[in-house]
């Protein structure tokens, strides 16, 4: 019996090993779960992108669930999510606000202008603090907040076809049942 | 890391340390440097390799140097969360640069370090403090290594009370470890 003890152990090893590989091959050691989610999102009064002297406020917002899309012309990410939010935006049932994060006017409006814009409408953020509210630290990140105010799904990083059908829609579902 | 696709160096927003200034989103406004600046700008390229090397740390006009300690104290104790093996008063990353100045902010307005941790962590969770708080959620974090020892410690203590207990008789089912049982503690040295 005694002599298969330095197996279990290479055994156990293996499988330590083992589950860490595994671990690390699918779960993602940058997502930090939002402690914002369930609770109401932050105030803020941001320009809108086209008319910067028009205000965006949350209490403008509220009534309707509603998508924010943190993106950035000079965010690479923000370009590969871009073709999923333009072919399933429309489809998702809600609005979508774009929230142009840390970015030149101009650039992000270029930017638009050349893919196409997703959004129903679009507000700026050129110095970066309403995100530091919102817990943003890497666009693109989605926030879909609900008509009360209140965050109720988050997404780091892309959007694709398989997290909007496993996650986003179903959280987007549930919202609207509350508030049709 | 890199089996995500948006996980590429290149697919994030911020810079790391490792690139300084790819992607900045200042780098339209950097652009518009003059003639004489970009003399300037290249006579300092090596001064700016050396500070990006050492940290990005702009200077803040503190009130006093105890004041700037503490500052400087305070960033290494919060994680970039953009760069996260760097702490946020190393990092070149433009959010950790905007967390530094929101920190400077909240000290001018007479918060703790504990009132600052806990902005931070109301917006970034747990994840922004290097030192894990204790609670039922981190027990395993904190208490497992102590468990494993104890458990390490159990067995040892199992299996040289068993040997000693073997000294003159025949281990249960090993007979050949009885063969030096005349000098059994002598031998735990070299068989463990």
């Amino acid at each position: 019996m005694k002599r298969f003890v330095p197996l279990l152990v290479f055994i156990s090893l293996v499988g330590l090993f083992g589950f860490g590989i595994w671990w690390n091959s699918w779960h993602d050691a940058r997502y930090v779960p939002s402690p914002l989610i369930d609770k109401p999102a932050p105030d803020f009064a941001l320009p809108k992108l086209d008319a910067p002297d028009q205000t965006v406020t949350k209490a403008s917002l509220l009534g309707k669930p509603y998508l924010i899309n943190v993106f950035a012309s000079w965010c690479v990410a923000c370009a590969e999510e871009h073709p999923v939010l333009m072919a399933d935006g429309r489809q998702l049932g809600i609005a979508l606000v774009g929230y142009d994060y840390k970015d030149v006017p101009d650039d992000a409006r270029r930017w638009l202008r050349e893919h196409g814009s997703p959004y129903d409408l679009v507000i700026a953020d050129q110095p970066g603090r309403t995100a530091i509210d919102f817990g943003v630290y890497g666009a693109p990140e989605s926030f879909l907040i609900d008509a009360k105010g209140v965050i109720r799904y988050k997404h780091i990083g892309p959007l694709t076809p398989e997290v909007i059908a496993r996650e986003l829609q179903p959280a987007i579902d549930a919202v609207k049942r509350e508030a049709p | 890391m890199s089996l995500f696709p948006w996980q590429r160096p290149s697919g994030r927003s911020a810079p790391c340390a490792r690139m300084p200034f790819a992607e900045s989103p200042r780098k339209s406004r950097r652009a518009q440097g003059a003639l004489l600046r970009v003399s300037v700008v290249a006579l300092l390229m090596f001064a700016g390799h050396a500070f990006a090397a050492s940290g990005a740390i702009e200077p803040l006009p503190f009130q006093d140097h105890a004041q700037e300690v503490r500052f400087q104290n305070l960033t290494k104790q919060l994680r970039c969360m953009v760069c996260q093996n760097e702490n946020l008063a190393d990092s070149n990353a433009d959010l950790a640069r905007d967390l530094r100045l929101e920190v400077f902010q909240l000290m001018q307005q007479g918060k703790s370090d504990a009132e600052i941790k806990q902005y931070l962590v109301d917006r970034y969770s747990d994840f922004v403090l290097y030192d894990p708080p204790l609670k039922p959620g981190t027990w395993l974090l904190w208490f497992g290594p102590l468990a494993i020892l104890l458990a390490g410690g159990a067995v040892v203590t199992v299996a040289i009370r068993r040997r000693n207990r073997g000294n003159g008789a025949i281990d249960d089912d090993k007979p050949a470890d009885g063969r030096q049982a005349g000098n059994a503690p002598a031998d735990m040295g070299d068989d463990w």
